[in-house]
């Protein structure tokens, strides 16, 4: 098997080239101009995952909604179960960047954070 | 009465570049004031809340929000005032050499600030549809993607249910699955040049990941409705000219428009600073100083970046010249700098000998095998290959002052590889 | 309650006789269909104050447009809006267009213009120095100017206002009969309002009202007009207005210093089908830019910043049609208001006031009239120590929020306590989201600050009234579905 995909994995945006055969045995990356990029086909092939970022309703004024992130990249199949988790929620004031909104969500391991700092 | 006050340095915009700038002077002890006319500092980054950002400033990957938050507490900590949700309506020299602004602001009203030096730091805007006068009726639901982002992720608010983007720069792009994110279905990304204008690795993420279409050499030749948007006709474009015989018809009831970005400068423009009509942003010597002496401008507000780091690199150089030209530095040479074929633009505009310098540029041309060479008083001093060069992507090159002895003019030109 | 004269549209036509009507002893209503005054053909035209020589005498529009010129200069002490005498040039480029200046001199000169003056290249090039150097003569009209018609049509109706006249907007009128003597009016939505008098100046629907009434049987035809809006750094803009030699059917495509400081190009002048057809089209932009480029030089498409289009209501007989209907009782008719109906539009209040006279209404002037509306405060005109003090009054004075035209949320928020409540209102009447970001920046804040002061949601507000919603809802309100399977469409052969 063989797949060209291209790395999101930092603005360079390298071409990459993955061959194998199965299972996803003997996996071979070519393209890459660094490591993150073979990283990055492996699990793009084998469990796809994103970092999601989005905001929440929260109870100040001037801002009534908090940037929030997730701390690490999310299963695809989870991202739309976490959106629409979150618009649904409400947030008190104040709010520290790199707090812990949500934790552990769905047991993905990937935990949401505020990205954003927010006084009352 | 009206409040005067006096700063070593004055920087106007809070964004990825001002405050940069104003982390630097205040470091080099340098009284610094910084503007900003939003009621938080971070200017554009605060609604930019996607990851991208800080890779190769911080080497993590943040939000904008998370970006504009440790570059704010990064100018604090090091001394630096700065005033939100405060205008600067106007920029004056005064006869002896320093600098007046009026600063309105519904906290402090009226102000008076005095500054020894001032650095322009106000980023870009967005060209909107009427920039690029795009035909038919002029219902709701008409947005730049810039508008229609801070709607969404400052206010809440969700633009339309059904959108087609015009342009296909990284902001467009980022929309796309911003939309996606809340519902909104993105029929379709229409791009009038044959490649796309932002980031590939944005074309995979944001367009692939759902599935989004992109129409390369095709254009909005026509947007439809009356009192809110009901579709818009594409056609393709074939040698600059739309092939309306073969146009097709979307539903929506939203377009954005993201095609390209302007520097913002009115304030630099009624202060006198000469502009460059190739950037859009001021002329610029060595030390990122403008035509008039004392102002100097990085970051988007001089030429428009792909990529926020840059743009905090770019007014951290700009905001070091200016501490030592307060310091006493005569601003030096300027042996002229320009660009020859396949290239649009380049910064600084001159160079001193024997100094090593930052060189930015933007391709004309796309292409997979180029090099760009450097040429002093008719000698080519520098090469360099490039596997790709397209306009999206700036050009960044260092030369070392052991290249740049000779005092001359300094040529550079991009050619197009076999 | 039975109002005495009830105005049927809120344009220049309908708000300048509802200025003059004020100044009476009467209690008169202003019936406007869309969601703001000035909405209609008042909003979208050149803005011209034209100088009575390109009609003649014999008719209606050229009597009118001479009285009503002159009236400008009180009008804009009395009400205070954006007015400039700049003077228009008539220029030509060769005999046989010279010919057609030596006419319309003449004409000028026979309805009693005066201050007309010929003028060779070297005079014109004096007069406007950005003038194609290839011009060969015109004549200079010094009456002539620029004026802000949506402003103007503001400021009236706000002066009717303050003396006494009610403002009904999104009020269609789609029924209309004769009960006791009077006019039982009925609107879309379902009011009804009661007048003795009716005067019928609804622009491009003149001809449905009138049937609405059993009136006179005419058509409106609708003519569009596009007009392209430089920036106002650009190096085109010139002093005066400069006008080629007319056509049968316009006035031809002008260069138009606006009196706010942009420079204006068009318009057009093309028949369509459709009167809610204000579409822009790629060709006739081309062309306008190709016949003003070879007037003034530097006009550049860099510098645009918006377009729009425009309907002129024509009559086929070209001229105005106002009178009383021979067939409806107390019924006035105010129709074919196209150019120069905003020049003429003084004059058209005081020619409409005596008609309703001999008709048999009685106009007695009341005590106390309100003839001057107070100064408005604009930050962007005010000097910094009247910023100071305004900011002492209210610290919104000192608030910028659209940068491009300096506006500060003081002045947004006096237009939504004025009644402008969508996003056009409030961009006409304080110029915020006019500029050279088109309200890229101040959109979502303008909507923030309609929203707090109306208590309208802020996914409920509106462009221009009735459907045209601004957003779609609220997060949340869409269900999140990615359909990855989507991709079938990549291979359509159209994309990537």
């Amino acid at each position: 098997m063989k797949q060209e995909l291209i790395c999101i994995r930092c603005p360079f945006g390298c071409r990459l080239s993955a061959e194998w055969n199965g299972n996803f045995e003997n996996l071979k990356i070519t393209g890459n101009q660094c490591p993150r990029g073979a990283a990055y086909a492996r699990q793009e092939l084998c469990d796809p995952r994103r970092i999601v970022t989005a905001v929440v309703a929260c109870n100040s004024k001037e801002q009534p909604y908090a940037p929030v992130r997730t701390d690490r990249e999310l299963p695809k199949n989870l991202i739309a179960p976490l959106l629409n988790t979150l618009y649904r929620m409400r947030v008190d004031i104040p709010v520290k960047m790199g707090d812990i909104f949500i934790e552990n969500f769905q047991d993905s391991n990937v935990n949401v954070i505020f990205s954003s700092t927010i006084k009352r | 009465m009206i409040q005067e006050e006096s700063f070593d340095i004055a920087v106007i915009g809070a964004g990825a570049a001002g405050l940069a700038a104003a982390a630097e002077t205040s470091s080099a002890g340098k009284t610094t004031l910084v503007i900003d006319r939003e009621d938080h500092p971070g200017g554009i980054l605060r609604q930019c809340i996607h990851n991208g950002f800080g890779l190769r400033y911080f080497k993590e990957e943040l939000t904008g929000p998370e970006y504009a938050e440790r570059f704010t507490e990064k100018a604090l900590k090091a001394g630096a005032k700065i005033r939100s949700g405060t205008s600067v309506t106007s920029l004056v020299k005064e006869a002896d050499g320093t600098f007046t602004l009026i600063a309105l602001s519904s906290r402090e009203g009226v102000r008076k600030i005095h500054a020894r030096a001032v650095i322009l730091a106000m980023g870009c805007g967005e060209r909107s549809r009427g920039n690029i006068a795009v035909p038919g009726s002029r219902p709701a639901g008409v947005f730049t993607a810039g508008a229609a982002q801070k709607l969404l992720n400052t206010e809440g608010i969700l633009p339309g249910k059904k959108a087609v983007i015009v342009g296909s720069g990284d902001i467009g792009l980022i929309m796309a699955r911003r939309l996606s994110w809340t519902g909104i279905e993105v029929k379709a990304v229409v791009e009038i040049m044959p490649y796309p204008a932002g980031l590939v690795r944005n074309i995979v993420q944001c367009l692939d990941d759902f599935g989004i279409p992109l129409y390369l050499e095709h254009s909005v030749v026509n947007i439809l409705g009356r009192e809110r948007v009901e579709g818009v006709e594409i056609a393709p474009f074939s040698g600059g000219i739309p092939q309306m015989e073969q146009k097709f018809q979307v539903e929506c009831d939203t377009v954005l428009f993201s095609v390209g970005l302007i520097p913002e400068n009115e304030l630099s423009r009624s202060a006198g600073v000469k502009l460059n009509p190739s950037t859009g942003g001021p002329l610029v010597d060595s030390n990122y100083e403008t035509t008039v002496p004392g102002i100097f401008a990085g970051g988007n507000v001089l030429h428009v970046h792909d990529l926020a780091d840059f743009v905090s690199e770019e007014a951290e150089n700009a905001a070091k010249m200016a501490v030592r030209r307060l310091d006493g530095e005569d601003c030096g040479e300027k042996n002229p700098v320009k660009v020859e074929s396949n290239l649009k633009y380049v910064i600084p505009n001159t160079y001193q000998s024997g100094r090593k310098t930052r060189f930015a540029f933007r391709s004309l041309i796309v292409s997979n095998q180029a090099e760009l060479e450097a040429e002093l008083n008719g000698k080519v001093i520098w090469k360099k290959h490039y596997s790709t060069v397209r306009p999206s992507e700036m050009i960044l090159v260092e030369l070392d002052g052991k290249l740049l002895q000779e005092k001359g003019e300094l040529i550079f030109r991009l050619k197009k590889g076999e | 309650m039975i109002y005495d004269v009830a105005v049927i549209g809120a344009g220049v036509t309908g708000a300048a006789t509802a200025w003059q009507l004020s100044h009476y002893q009467l209690k008169n209503v202003l019936l406007e269909r869309c969601a703001d005054v000035s909405f209609g053909v008042s909003k979208a035209n050149s803005g011209i104050i034209h100088g009575g020589f390109h009609h003649p005498v014999s008719t209606l529009k050229a009597k009118l447009e001479i009285r009503g010129n002159l009236m400008f200069e009180r009008l804009q002490h009395e009400l205070g809006f954006p007015f400039k005498r700049t003077g228009i040039l008539v220029i030509a480029f060769s005999p046989e267009e010279m010919s057609t200046v030596h006419k319309l001199y003449e004409q000028g000169l026979a309805n009693g213009v005066r201050d007309l003056e010929m003028c060779g290249r070297d005079r014109l090039l004096q007069l406007e120095p950005k003038l194609n150097p290839e011009v060969i003569g015109g004549f200079f009209a010094p009456g002539g100017g620029t004026i802000e018609p949506y402003r103007y049509v503001f400021s009236l109706v706000e002066a009717a206002k303050r003396n006494d006249t009610d403002l009904k907007c999104n009020f269609e009128v789609v029924q209309a009969e004769r009960e006791d003597n009077a006019w039982v009016i009925q609107s879309a939505n379902g009011e009804t309002v009661r007048a003795k008098y009716v005067v019928n100046a609804a622009g491009l629907f003149a001809d449905r009202v009138s049937r609405i009434f059993g009136a006179e049987e005419f058509t409106i035809h609708p003519r569009k007009g596009e007009e392209y809006l430089l920036d106002r750094n650009s190096s085109a803009r010139p002093e005066r207005v400069i006008f080629p030699v007319p056509t049968a059917h316009s006035k031809g495509v002008l260069v138009i210093p606006t009196a706010e400081g942009t420079t204006m190009i068009g318009p057009t002048a093309d028949p369509v089908d459709s009167k809610w057809d204000t579409s822009t089209d790629a060709d006739h932009m081309k062309k306008i830019l190709s016949l003003v480029r070879n007037m003034v030089n530097g006009i550049s498409p860099r510098d645009l910043i918006t377009s729009f289009a425009g309907l002129r209501p024509v009559m086929d007989h070209e001229d105005f049609y106002i009178a009383l209907s021979e067939k409806a009782p107390n019924f006035i008719q105010a129709a074919g208001i196209q150019s120069p109906g905003l020049t003429a539009s003084p004059a058209i209040g005081e020619y409409i006031k005596d008609l309703l006279k001999s008709a048999g209404l009685p106009l007695l002037e009341k005590i106390h009239i309100v003839t001057e509306l107070a100064p408005k405060h604009e930050i962007r005109h005010e000097s910094l120590e009247e910023m100071d003090r305004l900011h002492q009054e209210d610290p919104a004075w000192t608030h910028i929020v659209c940068r491009c035209e300096k506006i500060s949320e003081a002045e947004i928020v006096e237009a939504v306590r004025k009644g402008h409540t969508t996003l056009d209102g409030v961009k006409f009447y304080t110029r915020a989201g006019m500029g050279r970001c088109q309200g890229g920046f101040c959109t979502a804040r303008i909507m923030k600050i309609i929203s707090r002061e109306t208590g309208i949601p802020m996914e409920e507000l509106t462009k221009k009234g009735g459907g045209s919603r601004l957003a779609a809802g609220r997060l949340g309100d869409l269900e999140v579905q990615i359909n990855q399977n989507r991709e079938a469409s990549h291979d359509s052969g159209r994309v990537l």
